[in-house]
């Protein structure tokens, strides 16, 4: 028990479109039967980190309906547990969060009531396995003040433009910091991962917050930059955070790839709410071909390269092919799904098509009948 | 201490020996079924989803794999502060010696402290495997043809369906509602019957002590017609026969229903995936697979892999098992964390009923056992049994007849 978790999930992102619109990023559905922030929560308690603080604020609904029950994820516990930390009115506050550090400043009472002497703070919008102990011992073994994940994105799908670019020596000493810089100086880009011993966090929390200082990033760290020991943590596994529809659609596809697969089909798991479904059924006319299928699906048509959610009905004829389809949406007969990323519930009718281009693909809503 | 209306009674302690090689290292309540479930997933979900949120869980029979699926109630919500699930193992009493449940009535009988402490007006008994008018028990049972009938416990009853006559396994049956050891009994009743039956059987039993007593003592006893889905999975045959039932394009028995949902311990599994060359069709296929190969007309429990080339047709194949590349099986049933290399063929050639164990084994079907190994190139016939890790040393020119068995002596501790 030498260090406690908090999980920022109150992401919102406005190149996730209608995606997004009613649900934050951490609660965006992945591979099938998970969400997003399943796999920060499974990481931290797979890394024995047992006192955990979830962080919501935009649309945090569905988010609450799947952290109801903390105990699938091994958070029901009497020392810790899982705390989900909403903004609220008092005498002294009537705002929301104005910024991540102002976020966890007005849940402060989480860090000091706590006697772990180090904090993880991550991201519940990406897609990552890590254990959690490794960049603490790393933190420790270079004597670092702040630790911060890093992950050189030379020669991967993710553009360095769209994150913040650490700058490293060659001691791995954080020199400079950019975020989403137009010209990027490295390629080295911050996870949104980092290590700080909780003393430290509390007092540049409580010097920062008053002088209106709310960012993490540019009013914690780098204020404090030529003060304190920044190292950067590099991880070379999987990582993928969903911040648009492009990048959505390739963190799903992606789990048609064994070695990413192997994430999930490995130990320790990722765990998420279990719903309960019966085994996907497969009648007469399936024809299933790379492809994800959860439990409760029935199958009547061809699938190729998708993701298929739970409850999902494919009808006699129908063909889906590299597209994403979520929980419980029903696909009648003859209906022909490409490029496509249907949403929650989403009804197409007998005969009708949906039809995106490949590196754009064609959103339609929670709920549409099409 | 507030009063529950009903409670459960589940016996889970049998063996299961018409399951063979099956219920060797397991009670029958825990043999995999419908893919990612155990069979004592559909009593203990019917009793969550009837409302009856205390159930206590008699085993007895290798309870190990029961224990570590039903924990302390969890996937059944039935985690409770009151009632809940409670696992009910033999224990020694004080002063005495401890006795084994030595039949369905004496199992209850030695329970007596557990139903009072919960306090129930009814009791209900499920095997492992309502109410209605004002009476002391009444009875569920099935319409069977007569044929039939002279395998079940009969209940003969009147045209209220009062019940005048119970009889086990007649020769001639008068009536062809069979028993299907679903009871309800008011509780203060059935107490003193098991305290006074106790005295004369030490293997007190429901049909045989039990129901003829009450009747003898001119209770009111009432058929209750169950007209929905009842199987019973007692043979290899049946059980086979069961599973094939589920994969129908409209199941007579629909899992996919939303209202009453089986429960089961979820192992957190990620969704399946099938590969690039793979094909399936009418199939259930549970979670956590990898499907590389060609599968037809079978059930396939969480977790298992069937690699490249390798061809299921008509099985069933349980959690956690790998099928080698190029390997074609035909009408098996292979229990769970069992390895069968590539090449294998498995389920060919003549219907000879297995030397070993005639009665067991004798509709085609090939059964291998949990945590076995076959090696790679094996054929292997109709009827077989294996069981352990076996090498290809033990098999003749690569071959297993049909009917022929291996297994390994001490293969399950």
């Amino acid at each position: 028990m030498r260090a406690i978790g908090i999980i920022l999930a109150g992401g919102n992102s406005q190149r996730l479109k209608d995606l997004c619109k009613l649900r934050a990023i951490a609660a965006m559905p992945v591979a099938g039967a998970f969400r997003a922030i399943d796999f920060a929560l499974s990481n931290m308690s797979n890394s024995n980190i047992n006192k955990v603080a979830v962080i919501t604020q935009y649309n945090s609904r569905s988010l609450h309906d799947h952290l109801s029950a903390a105990k699938w994820w091994d958070l029901d516990r009497k020392q810790g547990g899982l705390f989900i930390f909403t903004p609220f009115l008092s005498r002294e506050n009537n705002y929301w969060f104005r910024g991540i550090a102002d976020s966890i400043y007005q849940n402060i009472s989480f860090l000091k009531r706590s006697h772990e002497p180090y904090v993880v703070i991550t991201s519940g919008d990406a897609v990552y396995k890590m254990d959690y102990n490794d960049i603490i011992n790393y933190h420790i073994e270079k004597g670092a003040d702040i630790t911060i994940c890093y992950k050189d994105l030379a020669g991967g799908s993710q553009n360095p433009q769209d994150f913040g670019i650490i700058e490293l020596d060659h001691e791995n000493r954080m020199t400079g910091f950019e975020e989403k810089p137009l010209e990027p100086k490295a390629t080295t880009a911050s996870l949104g991962i980092y290590v700080i011993q909780r003393s430290l966090l509390i007092k540049l929390l409580e010097a920062a917050i008053p002088e209106g200082q709310y960012d993490l990033v540019k009013d914690i760290i780098l204020r404090n930059k030529n003060e304190l020991n920044i190292f950067g943590y590099n991880y070379d596994g999987y990582w993928s955070t969903l911040n648009s529809v492009n990048a959505y659609m390739r963190t799903n596809m992606d789990f048609l790839k064994k070695d990413v697969r192997e994430m999930l089909t490995t130990q320790p798991y990722i765990v998420t709410k279990p719903k309960d479904e019966p085994p996907a059924k497969y009648n007469y006319g399936a024809d299933v071909k790379n492809s994800i299928v959860a439990s409760g699906s029935i199958i009547n048509g061809l699938v190729r390269d998708s993701v298929l959610f739970r409850n999902v009905f494919l009808g006699e004829y129908s063909s889906v092919k590299n597209s994403i389809v979520m929980g419980s949406c029903y696909i009648g007969k003859g209906c022909v799904i490409e490029n496509a990323i249907l949403d929650k519930e989403v009804v197409v009718a007998d005969g009708k098509q949906i039809i995106g281009e490949p590196n754009n693909p064609i959103v339609i809503p929670k709920g549409q009948i099409v | 201490m507030r009063k529950k209306e009903m409670m459960a009674m589940l016996l889970a302690g049998g063996q299961g020996s018409r399951l063979g090689v099956l219920t060797s290292g397991k009670a029958k309540p825990a043999v995999a079924f419908g893919g990612k479930y155990r069979i004592i997933d559909f009593p203990m979900s019917n009793c969550v989803n009837s409302g009856i949120d205390t159930v206590g869980v008699l085993t007895q029979y290798r309870p190990l794999a029961l224990n570590r699926h039903i924990g302390i109630g969890t996937p059944w919500d039935l985690d409770r502060k009151a009632g809940g699930a409670s696992i009910l193992a033999p224990f020694v009493k004080d002063g005495e010696k401890g006795n084994w449940y030595s039949g369905t009535a004496d199992a209850i009988y030695q329970n007596i402290s557990y139903i009072d402490q919960c306090n129930p007006q009814y009791v209900l008994i499920l095997s492992g495997d309502h109410k209605q008018n004002k009476c002391d028990v009444t009875i569920a049972v099935l319409e069977v043809t007569m044929e039939e009938a002279s395998r079940f416990g009969i209940m003969n009853a009147d045209e209220n369906d009062k019940i005048y006559e119970f009889e086990e396994k007649p020769p001639q049956p008068k009536s062809n509602l069979a028993s299907m050891g679903i009871y309800i009994f008011t509780w203060d009743v059935l107490r003193k019957a098991l305290i006074e039956d106790s005295k004369v059987h030490s293997d007190s039993d429901f049909g045989k002590h039990i129901i003829p007593k009450m009747l003898d003592e001119g209770r009111t006893l009432y058929a209750y017609r169950f007209k929905d889905y009842w199987k019973d999975v007692g043979t290899i045959e049946s059980y086979w026969q069961a599973n094939m039932e589920l994969i129908k394009t409209i199941p007579e028995f629909n899992l996919y229903e939303d209202f009453w949902k089986i429960y089961t311990n979820n192992d957190y599994m990620p969704p399946q995936y099938t590969g690039e060359n793979a094909s399936v069709k009418t199939s259930l296929i549970s979670e956590g697979c990898l499907i590389y190969g060609t599968v037809e007309n079978s059930v396939i429990s969480k977790n298992v892999v069937i690699e490249e080339g390798a061809v299921i047709k008509d099985s069933i194949i349980m959690e956690n098992s790998i099928i080698g590349a190029n390997t074609v099986i035909e009408r098996c049933i292979i229990d769970q964390d069992t390895k069968i290399g590539a090449n294998v063929k498995m389920g060919l050639g003549e219907n000879i009923v297995n030397e070993d164990k005639p009665k067991i084994y004798n509709t085609g079907i090939t059964v291998i056992g949990s945590s076995t190994t076959v090696p790679d190139n094996i054929e292997i016939g109709k009827n077989c049994v294996i069981l352990g890790n076996t090498t290809a040393d033990m098999y003749k020119d690569n071959k297993l007849e049909s009917g022929k068995s291996v297994i390994i002596e001490g293969a399950i501790v």
